[in-house]
């Protein structure tokens, strides 16, 4: 892991975990603005409730209270047993709000927030393994000195003296942690072994190469015969094999113009036009077909270079 | 052949398909197509969040085809050149895999292993760190007390005054001894209780965070906490009431006290891990301390539930000083019990 990872370059979001059976995952790390933009999105969440519930028990309890009259005093507040018991519950809704809200959502199926699951990030542990309760309980325990502290020093630091620069500045180190490793570890990741990575959700596409043209080499528009031979084949590896697959599949139909006479120019024929999609489909098949008979073998051709 | 035998019961249109790849690879992928959809379409419906609409089957089969899918991956890796393809098995296998290997455990099941062993064991696997709590709390005190000996204006340095406040050098023996004794017939108790609670936890939860610079700062939280404690004893004591402030603390105290202890510990367990690692990495080290004080902070919180009722009940409605030091030192025996004598590693753990 960690030659690969020297490998990486600074900036690269990319890295591979391996699972318990032993598959290479390729996964790519949530960036820190998506996290960022999912953070604000939860808080923004926890705020609303806050306030629209504080609001909602405000009015209830002005009606409740309206014919008896408050008193506040030392020893306590003398309220009527029903708002007692509404507010020890709103104590603890509190409480939970702001301790056991990630907590609940990254423990569930989806195993993210409603925050991370609009920005389409989720929760992994960094050893491949299973994400245990245990994960999901420290890395949310530290989200106080990341987030309240930091924010607290710098609602004080106004007027404030050298002492409140410094443990503004040392809070901040918590806070600004992603800012300062490779892997965008919040120090809730870095004691609880979990990452922030991104899940994507692709639909299987059509494969190119089982179309008419494609398959027989024959097009549909013109009747043509595109049939390759080897050395034409061969002048291509599979960086442009991919190249032609996204070109294909943008289906943009200057893009498909250019490599058409990219690749007859190569190969010494002539291009003509009209008939671009049909030969690139064909070129592209058979293209595949040795390289793939190639790997089948051991011997891979990265690119034309190859 | 298998492949054959695989296919006498789909449709005879993508038989027809398949002979007409010309690919091998497409072939590959047109057999197992099926599959892929499957796994995909049970992957869907468990993130979109209705597990109670999804039926046994596929529960059973997730694991099931999550494996078949990662091994058509890795065919494909090796024979397969069509990017798109396996672009999408990547992301099927990677939403399966988290699925599979997400938090499965059901709230009950965890509670039941949490309060079956797992939360005394972790109390237990940082037994060093407890004990240097411990004297850490217990010089604290001491400290507290002598400097206010030393000097009363100590204690305006050590403890919030507020206004109203009758705790203070020079107050009467009667003054004090009504701070102590005569609360029960105040209402809202609950509320106090509650409005502890939420705070203590806060400061537990922090003390815990705080470890992670090297474990420095719980160790200046539990000596500054305790040094409270230490100045709130010295001036009880002044007025001869030293054993009935002993109990108007400790009715909750001990649970408390012990719940911040351990959470200090919890915090000091993680800056050593990450200051010692050993032999593993710094990361490592930091990740597996970090689990393992988890568990420990649960209990801490559940711990200062408890502690914020005995004070803001208990303490009121109990009101003298025997009683309250039975109750206070019954709690303390019954963790100690829990965390010490009870020793049994529950099954299914999660954990190592």
């Amino acid at each position: 892991m960690s030659d690969a990872a020297a490998k990486l370059k600074r900036g690269d979001l990319r890295r591979v975990l391996v699972t318990p059976e032993g598959i290479a995952l390729p996964v790519t790390l949530a960036s820190r603005g998506t996290r960022f933009g999912a953070l604000l999105i939860d808080l923004g969440i926890i705020f609303l409730t806050i306030i629209i519930t504080t609001i909602a028990l405000a009015y209830i309890a002005s009606k409740l209270l309206a014919d008896s009259p408050l008193k506040f005093g030392k020893g306590g507040t003398n309220l009527p047993p029903v708002v007692q018991f509404a507010l020890i519950l709103y104590i603890a809704f509190l409480f939970l709000l702001r301790h056991a809200y990630f907590l609940f959502f990254e423990l569930g199926p989806r195993g993210a927030t409603p925050g991370k699951r609009m920005t389409g990030i989720r929760v992994a542990a960094r050893d491949g393994g299973r994400l245990t309760t245990e994960m999901v309980l420290a890395r949310n325990l530290l989200r106080d000195v990341e987030i309240t502290l930091p924010l607290v020093a710098l609602f004080s630091l106004s007027g404030g003296g050298l002492a409140d620069w410094l443990v503004f500045g040392w809070l901040a180190v918590f806070a600004l942690f992603p800012m300062f490793n490779r892997d965008r570890l919040r120090a809730g990741d870095l004691v609880a072994g979990s990452w922030v990575v991104e899940a994507r959700r692709l639909k299987l596409a059509d494969a190119l190469s089982t179309g008419k043209a494609a398959a027989s080499g024959t097009s549909e528009t013109t009747g043509a015969s595109y049939k390759f031979g080897d050395e034409e084949l061969a002048i291509y590896g599979e960086y442009e094999l991919q190249t032609l697959e996204r070109v294909l599949r943008d289906g943009r139909p200057e893009a498909m113009a250019a490599v058409h006479e990219a690749i007859c120019r190569k190969l010494g024929w002539n291009p003509g036009s009209g008939d671009e999609r049909a030969f690139l489909e064909a070129y592209y098949t058979q293209l595949r077909g040795r390289l793939e008979g190639g790997m089948r073998m051991g011997k891979r051709k990265a690119d034309k270079h190859g | 052949m298998a492949i054959f035998s695989r296919l006498s019961g789909r449709q005879a249109k993508d038989e027809a398909a398949i002979e007409a790849a010309v690919l091998r690879s497409d072939r590959f992928r047109q057999e197992r197509e099926g599959d892929w959809k499957r796994l995909e379409a049970i992957v869907t419906r468990m993130e979109k969040g209705r597990l109670r609409r999804i039926s046994d089957a596929d529960v059973l089969e997730l694991p099931v085809l999550y494996r078949t899918v990662a091994s058509s991956l890795s065919v494909a890796r090796e024979t397969s050149l069509d990017a798109a393809t396996l672009a999408y098995l990547e992301s099927l296998v990677q939403r399966a895999w988290f699925l599979v290997y997400g938090p499965r455990t059901t709230l009950w099941s965890w509670l039941a292993r949490f309060f079956g062993g797992e939360w005394s064991g972790a109390v237990r696997s940082i037994w060093p760190e407890l004990l240097v709590a411990f004297v850490l709390m217990a010089a604290g005190t001491v400290i507290g007390w002598k400097l206010c000996a030393a000097d009363p204006d100590w204690y305006y340095a050590m403890m919030p005054i507020d206004s109203g406040d009758l705790r203070m050098p020079g107050a009467s023996h009667d003054v004090l001894k009504g701070t102590l004794f005569g609360n029960q017939d105040q209402n809202g108790l609950g509320v106090f209780a509650a409005g502890l609670f939420s705070h203590n936890a806060g400061i537990a939860i922090l003390c815990f965070a705080l470890g992670f610079a090297f474990g420095v700062p719980p160790l200046l939280m539990l000596i500054q906490n305790t040094t409270m404690l230490g100045a709130i004893l010295w001036l009880y004591h002044g007025q001869g009431l030293t054993l009935d402030a002993v109990g108007w603390l400790s009715i909750h105290g001990t649970t408390e006290l012990f719940a911040i202890l351990i959470s200090g510990a919890a915090g000091l367990h993680i800056g050593r891990s990450m200051a010692f690692p050993g032999t593993r990495s710094v990361l490592e080290a930091a990740a597996a301390a970090g689990q393992r004080t988890a568990t420990v902070m649960a209990g801490v919180v559940l711990m200062l539930v408890i502690a914020g009722m005995l004070e803001g009940l208990g303490r009121q409605l109990i009101d003298d000083t025997p009683a309250r030091l039975a109750v206070g030192y019954g709690m303390l025996a019954f963790w100690l019990a829990y965390f010490f004598l009870f020793r049994r590693t529950p099954a299914g753990s999660e954990s190592e």
